[in-house]
C-alpha cells in the first residue's frame, strides 16, 4: 500500500475547488451542534429546577441521564434509524439526550452553590421564589451552568462527526470522505474546522459568561 | 416488545458466546484495547500533571492546550492515524490516549495544587527534597482527586474503544458496526448493552480500588474535579 | 475588554450563529434535512453519487455531459451510501445517479441474488426495471461492469495454486478473508460461496469495508489472505493482485446504469446519457479509476477529459 508522502497531504487546489462543500458541511455541523445543545438545555433546565425543588428526585434523574450517557454514541445513532430514517432527527435526538447529564448536573450544582445566606437574605427582603430564582440565584449560578454548556457543546461537536457513519455528520463527512479515498486533505480540513469551531464555541460561551457576571471581575 | 424478546434470545443463544466473534472474545479484545490505552494515558499524563502541579509553572498554558485538545473529535483522530500508520492497534491507542489524557492531567494538577502549602512546608522542614516531597506527601494527599481523574478517563476509554471497529479491529464495537451493516438491530442493541455494562463495571471496580488505595483520612475529600466527556 | 466591547461581541456571536442556522435551514424543515439543504432550484437536474472514486468520476461525467447539452445541473456528489442516496432519489431531492444493475436490484429485492445466479446481464437489467419504484427509470446500461470478486496476493496465488473460486474452495479453511461487515450474511458473500462453491468456512473472517482502504491495507500487509474487491478498482492492477475467476458464476452482473427521476427525463437527457453508456467499457472505466485512485488526479478533470476524448463534449 503506497504510504502517502507528506507533500500530498495538503492539496490546496482541492480546498479551493470545494469551498462550497466545505462551507455546507460546516453549516450542517453548526446546526447539528446548536440544535441539540439548545433543546438539551430547554429540557434540562426545568428538570434541574425540579431536582432543586424536590432533592429526592436528583439521584434518580442523574442515574437515568447517566445511563443514557453510557450508551455508546454509535449505538444510539444506529438504533434511531428504524424510527427516524436517515434524517437529521436521527442525529439530533441522541445528541440532545447526551447533553442532558452534564446540563442537569451543572445547573443543579450551580444553583446549589449559591450561598445559603444569600438566598435567605433575599427571602427576608421579600423576594418570592420565582423572582429570587431569576434575579439572584441564577445569575450567581451562571458560571457553573455555563461551564456545563461549554462542555456539552464541545462534546456535541465531537459526536456530530460520528454521525457521518449514518449519513449525517457535517464536517465528519469530510473526514470520512478523506479516509475512504485515502486522501488526507478533506480529513485534515474537516478535523481542523471541527477543532476551530469547538475552540471558538468554548471561548464564545466563556465570554458570554463573563458578560453576564460582571461582579466576578470586580472582585478579582 | 418483540425487540426485547429478540434481544433476550440473542443473549441466550450459545452461538453468540463461542468463537472469535463471541461475547467473551469481543470483551477480551475490548478490555485489551482499554487497558493498553489507560496505561499509556497514565504514563503520559501523570508525569505532566505532577510536574506542573509540583512546580506550579506552565499550568495555565498546559491546561489551555488540553482544553483545545479535548475539542479534537476522536473520530477524526482515529481516521487520520489509520491513514498515516495503517490499520492496527496504534491508531486506536493514539486516539484513546488523546481522549483520556486531559482529565488525568487536569485532575493531577488540581490535586497537587490543592495540597495545603503548610503540609508541603512541614515536609521540607523534615528534610525532604523534591522527589521525596512528591512521592511521600503530594501524591498521597492528592490521590483522591488523581484517582477521580483516572476513573473518568477509564470509563471514557471503555465507552470509546467501540471506535476500534470502525477501522477494522475487534472489541464490542464490532456488534454495533456489523449490526449497522447487516441491518441487525438486535446485534446493535446487544453491543450497546455490553459496552454500557462494561463501563459501569469499570467505574465500580475503580471506585473500589480508590477506596482501597486512598488513605481513610482523605476519602471524604474525593470529588470529581474533571468534567465528563466521551467521544 | 470593556463591557461595551463584551456586549458587542455577544451580539455579533449570536447574530452569526443565527445567520448560519438560518442559511442552513432555509428551504427545508430543520429536522428533515439530510444535510444537503434545499431541494433542486427550479428545473436543475441534481446529479448525486456515492463517495468512492468511480462514483465521483461517473457523477462528474453525467453532470458535465448534460451541462454541455444545455441542461442546468446541480451536483451533490460524495454521498455516503446507497441507504442515504436512494431515498433521496425517491424523494426527488436528487434526480440522477450512476448505479449498478445487480447491486441496486438486490437493494430493492433481497431474495433476487440467489434466483438470478448465472443470469445474463440483460436479465438482471430487466428484473431491475421491474423492481424500481414508480417514478424512477433506468436508462440504457453500459457494457462496463464493476463486479464483486475475490483477490489474493500473487504469492498466495502461487502457493495455493489459485486461479478460480473453485480452487479457493479447496483451501478456504486455511485462509483469512476480509470484506464488508455484511459479507457473512449476504448471498454475494459467504452465504453464496457456501451454496455455490461449498465453502463451509474460511479460516477467519475480518470485517473491514467494501473494497475500501481498510481492505486494501489488510491484503497488502498480509493481515488477510483473500479480499473482497470490485473489479474496476485501480488498486488491483497497481498492487498486482490476482483476481480469482468466478467459474460457477455466482456473482451478479453489475452494469453501470443511470437511474433517473421520470418527471425530469427529457429526450435530450436520455439520448445524451445513452450515448455515454454506449461507449463505456470496463477497460476504460478501470483506467479512469487508476488515474484517480493511483495517480491522484481530480475526478472532475478525468471525467471531462474522457468526454472530450470521446467526442461527447467539445
Amino acid at each position: 500500500m503506497t504510504r502517502l508522502s507528506l507533500a500530498q497531504v495538503l492539496d490546496w487546489s482541492w480546498m479551493s475547488s470545494n469551498l462550497d462543500t466545505i462551507w455546507e458541511q460546516f453549516q450542517e455541523h453548526v446546526i447539528l451542534t446548536i440544535l441539540p445543545v439548545t433543546f438539551g438545555f430547554l429540557i434540562a433546565f426545568p428538570l434541574a429546577l425540579v431536582a432543586v425543588r424536590w432533592p429526592r428526585l436528583y439521584s434518580p434523574l442523574l442515574g437515568m441521564t447517566g445511563v443514557l450517557f453510557s450508551i455508546p454514541t454509535l449505538a444510539l445513532f444506529v438504533v434511531m434509524i428504524p424510527f427516524t430514517g436517515l434524517s437529521r432527527a436521527t442525529a439530533i435526538i441522541p445528541l440532545t439526550l447526551y447533553t442532558l447529564l452534564i446540563l442537569i448536573r451543572n445547573t443543579v450544582e450551580g444553583l446549589a452553590s449559591v450561598p445559603r445566606d444569600v438566598s435567605e437574605s433575599a427571602e427576608a427582603m421579600g423576594y418570592r421564589r420565582t423572582r429570587r430564582l431569576f434575579k439572584i440565584e441564577l445569575p450567581l449560578a451562571m458560571p457553573v451552568i455555563v461551564a456545563g454548556l461549554r462542555i456539552a457543546t464541545v462534546n456535541t461537536i465531537a459526536y456530530v462527526a460520528i454521525t457521518s457513519l449514518i449519513g449525517q455528520g457535517g464536517l465528519g463527512q469530510l473526514m470520512l470522505d478523506g479516509f475512504q479515498r485515502q486522501f488526507p486533505t478533506p480529513l485534515i480540513v474537516g478535523l481542523t474546522l471541527a477543532v476551530a469551531f469547538a475552540v471558538a464555541a468554548d471561548l464564545g460561551l466563556l465570554s458570554i459568561e463573563r458578560a453576564l457576571t460582571p461582579w466576578k471581575r470586580a472582585r478579582s | 416488545m418483540s425487540i426485547l424478546t429478540e434481544l433476550v434470545a440473542w443473549f441466550l443463544d450459545p452461538a453468540n458466546w463461542q468463537g472469535s466473534t463471541g461475547v467473551p472474545a469481543r470483551v477480551a479484545e475490548h478490555v485489551l484495547y482499554s487497558v493498553i490505552a489507560i496505561i499509556v494515558s497514565i504514563a503520559v499524563a501523570l508525569p505532566i500533571g505532577i510536574f506542573i502541579g509540583h512546580t506550579g509553572r506552565g499550568g495555565a498554558v498546559v491546561i489551555n492546550v488540553l482544553n483545545s485538545a479535548r475539542a479534537v473529535p476522536t473520530f477524526g483522530i482515529i481516521l487520520l492515524t489509520v491513514l498515516v500508520a495503517g490499520i492496527g492497534l496504534l491508531p486506536v491507542v493514539v486516539a484513546l490516549v488523546a481522549l483520556a489524557s486531559p482529565p488525568i492531567v487536569t485532575n493531577t494538577y488540581a490535586g497537587i495544587r490543592s495540597v495545603d502549602p503548610k503540609i508541603r512546608e512541614a515536609a521540607e522542614g523534615m528534610g525532604m527534597v523534591g522527589w521525596q516531597v512528591i512521592r511521600r506527601v503530594e501524591i498521597p494527599v492528592a490521590l483522591p482527586i488523581i484517582m477521580a481523574g483516572i476513573r473518568t478517563s477509564a470509563v471514557q476509554i471503555v465507552a470509546t474503544a467501540t471506535f476500534a471497529a470502525i477501522v477494522g479491529l475487534g472489541g464490542l464495537g464490532r456488534y454495533i458496526i456489523d449490526g449497522l451493516a447487516q441491518q441487525d438491530l438486535t446485534q446493535v442493541l446487544a453491543g450497546a448493552i455490553l459496552v454500557a455494562a462494561l463501563s459501569l463495571l469499570t467505574e465500580f471496580a475503580l471506585s473500589l480500588l480508590q477506596s482501597a488505595v486512598v488513605s481513610d483520612g482523605l476519602q471524604a475529600q474525593s470529588t470529581e474535579a474533571a468534567s465528563e466527556t466521551k467521544a | 475588554m470593556g463591557s461595551r466591547m463584551k456586549k458587542l461581541a455577544l451580539i455579533v456571536m449570536v447574530a452569526l450563529s443565527l445567520a448560519i442556522i438560518a442559511s442552513g435551514c432555509a428551504g427545508e424543515g430543520a429536522l428533515e434535512g439530510g444535510g444537503e439543504g434545499g431541494g433542486a432550484g427550479g428545473d436543475a437536474v441534481v446529479v448525486g453519487s456515492a463517495n468512492f472514486s468511480e462514483q465521483l468520476i461517473l457523477g462528474n461525467m453525467y453532470a458535465e455531459l448534460l451541462e454541455d447539452r444545455g441542461v442546468s445541473v446541480e451536483r451533490r456528489l460524495n454521498i455516503g451510501s446507497r441507504d442515504t442516496l436512494f431515498p433521496a432519489l425517491e424523494s426527488g431531492e436528487i434526480t440522477l445517479v450512476p448505479e449498478y444493475t445487480g447491486a441496486l436490484l438486490v437493494f430493492r429485492a433481497e431474495g433476487e441474488e440467489e434466483e438470478l445466479k448465472g443470469s445474463e446481464p440483460s436479465q438482471v437489467t430487466d428484473r431491475l426495471r421491474e423492481e424500481l419504484p414508480d417514478g424512477l427509470v433506468a436508462l440504457d446500461p453500459a457494457e462496463a461492469q464493476n463486479r464483486g470478486s475475490l483477490a489474493v496476493l500473487p504469492e498466495t496465488a502461487e502457493e495455493y495454486e489459485l486461479e478460480t473460486y473453485s480452487d479457493l474452495a479447496e483451501v478456504a479453511d486455511e485462509l483469512a478473508v476480509g470484506g464488508p461487515p455484511e459479507f457473512p450474511t449476504r448471498y454475494s458473500g459467504l452465504v453464496g460461496l457456501q451454496e455455490v462453491y461449498g465453502i463451509e468456512e474460511f479460516g477467519e473472517f475480518r470485517a473491514l469495508d467494501a473494497g475500501g482502504p481498510l481492505t486494501a491495507e489488510a491484503l497488502s500487509s498480509g493481515q488477510i489472505d483473500v479480499a473482497r474487491v470490485f473489479t474496476t478498482q485501480g488498486v488491483i492492477k497497481d498492487q498486482g493482485w490476482v483476481v480469482l475467476e468466478d467459474d460457477k458464476n455466482m456473482e451478479l452482473a453489475q452494469n453501470i446504469v443511470p437511474v433517473i427521476s421520470e418527471p425530469a427525463l427529457t429526450d435530450e437527457i436520455q439520448s445524451a446519457l445513452n450515448e455515454l453508456s454506449a461507449g463505456l467499457t470496463t477497460e476504460n472505466l478501470i483506467s479512469l479509476n487508476e488515474r484517480v485512485e493511483v495517480d491522484r488526479e481530480d475526478p472532475e478533470d478525468v471525467a471531462r477529459e474522457y468526454l472530450q476524448e470521446n467526442g461527447l463534449i467539445e
